[in-house]
Formats: structure tokens, C-alpha cells, sequence
């Protein structure tokens, strides 16, 4: 083990606050973005349901389509 | 215009739903285990640097998003594209799906470089070649996404946006040659100073495996945002519909 101490682990040499500062900022992000895509697309399954709610005549139609469209 | 090319077309984004859907987990575990692995050896393996002391191992974040936010530009100016040519709608989904995550890394690249900067080299930022087109690179992917978002018409929208990612991946190749005009100023910065091969070989390995850590990451985030963008946009067609179905 390369490190005597927790402490100097967290002092990096006296760069402690640009190499966490770095890894701290990737981590909230790496960790942000995932969160918001998931959110993104749990939402857009919600919304999809709603739409067929008040679409449904338009769905029909769609539905009516794709399912005749094998026969041909 | 017949049903069957109409049914042919909306054939795509059900299947590429249902294939990432199993992918992407399989990308996130592989993300989390690169990364613990990669930071180990960064951290724990992987010496203090003879000349830049410790500061150094913020390069094995910076370099993997560097490389992630020039590769991320060319895949998005690729696909939209394709699906600019083709008329191929899950294409050009996937270009808009890679534009956040590509600005994500072009701005944690400046943000790690602005921190490895003023240590090594006294300062956050300089105007140089490197830096700059850089920086430029961040521009071009917000750029995108606000043209891409600001156009309601998805077709219209996607053409543009195509239009535009394809004329600023010719900043990449600026970025790339901009390393060799940049290296005479900052040699001091190189990691071929790294004084004895083990060393040099122990940080490599962890920044190579930072940076597939880094690739499962994109892959993993970007086809969650291409799965939210066909439902978005495809929330009126019989998949969607049948998916809901499924779901509820």
C-alpha cells in the first residue's frame, strides 16, 4: 500500500482539492445523467399511456393498420 | 404509399427497444466494474508522479472523457447522418441521444483539465489550440441540442441538426491536430515522463481501463436516452401502445 494514512489518501500529495475536485464533480454527473435519462424514459412510458387515453381513436387506427398490414 | 413501407419503417424502433432494454444492464455493470477497477489501480497501484506529485491522477478521469467527448461527436455526426440519408428514424434518435452525454464529457474535460492546469502549469485556462477547440467542441454539442430541441417538426428538426453535426465534425480533426502544434508549449504536462517502464505501464493500464469504464458508461446511458426519445416520439403507434399494455 502506497499510502500511510487515510489522511494522506485525501491529501494526495497537497493536491487534494484539485484531484477530488475533479473526481467529485465526474461522480456527480457520471451518477446525475443515468438518473435523469431513467427518469426520461419512465416518464415518456407514463405519457405514452396517457396518450392512447386520449388518442384512442388514433390508436385504433394505427393498430388497425399494423395489424392488417401483414395479409398483404 | 402503401401500408407495408409504413409498417417496414416503424419496424426499427420496437426492435431496438426491446434488444437495449436487455443491453443496458449488461452495460452498467460492466461501467461499475471498470470503473472500481480502474480507479484501484490508478489510486493504489499506479506511483506518485517524480515531477507532478500526485496531481497527476486526475488523467485518469481527464483523458478517458477527452477521448469520449471527440469519439461521442464523430458516432452523433454519423448517425445523424445515416439518418438523415436514409430516412432511418432510430438513427437519427441515437444522434440526439449522444449529444448530452458527449457534452457531459466535453465539459467534464474542461473542468478536470482546468483543475489539472492550475496546479501543474499555474493557471485554469490558456487560450491555446487545445483548449480552445475544446471549448468550441462544448459550443457545437449545446448548439445542437438547442437547434435539434427549438425545431417541432421531427423530421425538419433532424435534418438540421444533421446539417449542423456534420459541419462541426470538422472541429474534430482541429482538436486532434492541435495536440502537435500544443506539444512544444506543454511538454511538461506529457505522460511520457513517467521515469521507470513499470510506472508507465501501471497508469496506462489503469487509464485504458478508465477509459472502456467510461465507454460502458456511454453505452448504458445513451440507449436509456434513445429508449425515452422512441417513446417519446412514437407514443401514438401501436408498440408504444402495446408496451403500456404490457407494462400495466
Amino acid at each position: 500500500m502506497m499510502w500511510s494514512s487515510a489522511s494522506a489518501f485525501f491529501d494526495m500529495g497537497g493536491y487534494g482539492l484539485f484531484v477530488w475536485g475533479s473526481y467529485g464533480v465526474s461522480l456527480l454527473l457520471m451518477l446525475g445523467e443515468p438518473l435523469l435519462a431513467a427518469r426520461r424514459r419512465r416518464l415518456a412510458l407514463r405519457d405514452a399511456g396517457q396518450a392512447e387515453l386520449w388518442d384512442d381513436d388514433a390508436a385504433d387506427t394505427a393498430d388497425t393498420a399494423a395489424a392488417s398490414a401483414p395479409r398483404r | 404509399m402503401s401500408t407495408g413501407l409504413r409498417v417496414f419503417s416503424f419496424a426499427a424502433p420496437p426492435r431496438f427497444y426491446a434488444l437495449t432494454g436487455k443491453l443496458v444492464p449488461v452495460f452498467w455493470v460492466l461501467a461499475i466494474a471498470l470503473a472500481v477497477t480502474g480507479l484501484y489501480i490508478g489510486f493504489f497501484i499506479a506511483p506518485t508522479d517524480a515531477v507532478q506529485g500526485d496531481s497527476y491522477r486526475i488523467i485518469f478521469i481527464h483523458v478517458p472523457a477527452a477521448w469520449m467527448s471527440m469519439l461521442l461527436y464523430l458516432v452523433m455526426a454519423f448517425w445523424a447522418a445515416i439518418g438523415w440519408a436514409f430516412k432511418a428514424r432510430m438513427a437519427s434518435m441515437l444522434a440526439r441521444a449522444i449529444a448530452p452525454t458527449g457534452a457531459m464529457f466535453t465539459f467534464l474535460t474542461l473542468w478536470t483539465g482546468a483543475l489539472w492546469g492550475k496546479p501543474t502549469w499555474g493557471t485554469w485556462w490558456v487560450w491555446d489550440a487545445r483548449l480552445t477547440s475544446e471549448l468550441i467542441l462544448l459550443f457545437l454539442y449545446l448548439g445542437y441540442i438547442a437547434l435539434v430541441e427549438a425545431i417541432d417538426d421531427p423530421r425538419r428538426s433532424d435534418q438540421a441538426g444533421a446539417l449542423m453535426a456534420v459541419v462541426g465534425a470538422v472541429n474534430i480533426p482541429i482538436i486532434y491536430f492541435s495536440v502537435q502544434w500544443w506539444n512544444t508549449l506543454h511538454q511538461g504536462a506529457s505522460i511520457s515522463l513517467t521515469a521507470a517502464p513499470k510506472m508507465a505501464s501501471t497508469m496506462l493500464t489503469a487509464m485504458l481501463i478508465m477509459t472502456l469504464a467510461c465507454w460502458a458508461y456511454a453505452f448504458a446511458v445513451v440507449l436509456t436516452r434513445a429508449r425515452a426519445i422512441a417513446l417519446e416520439r412514437e407514443r401514438h403507434t401501436g408498440w408504444v401502445h402495446a408496451l403500456r399494455k404490457g407494462a400495466a
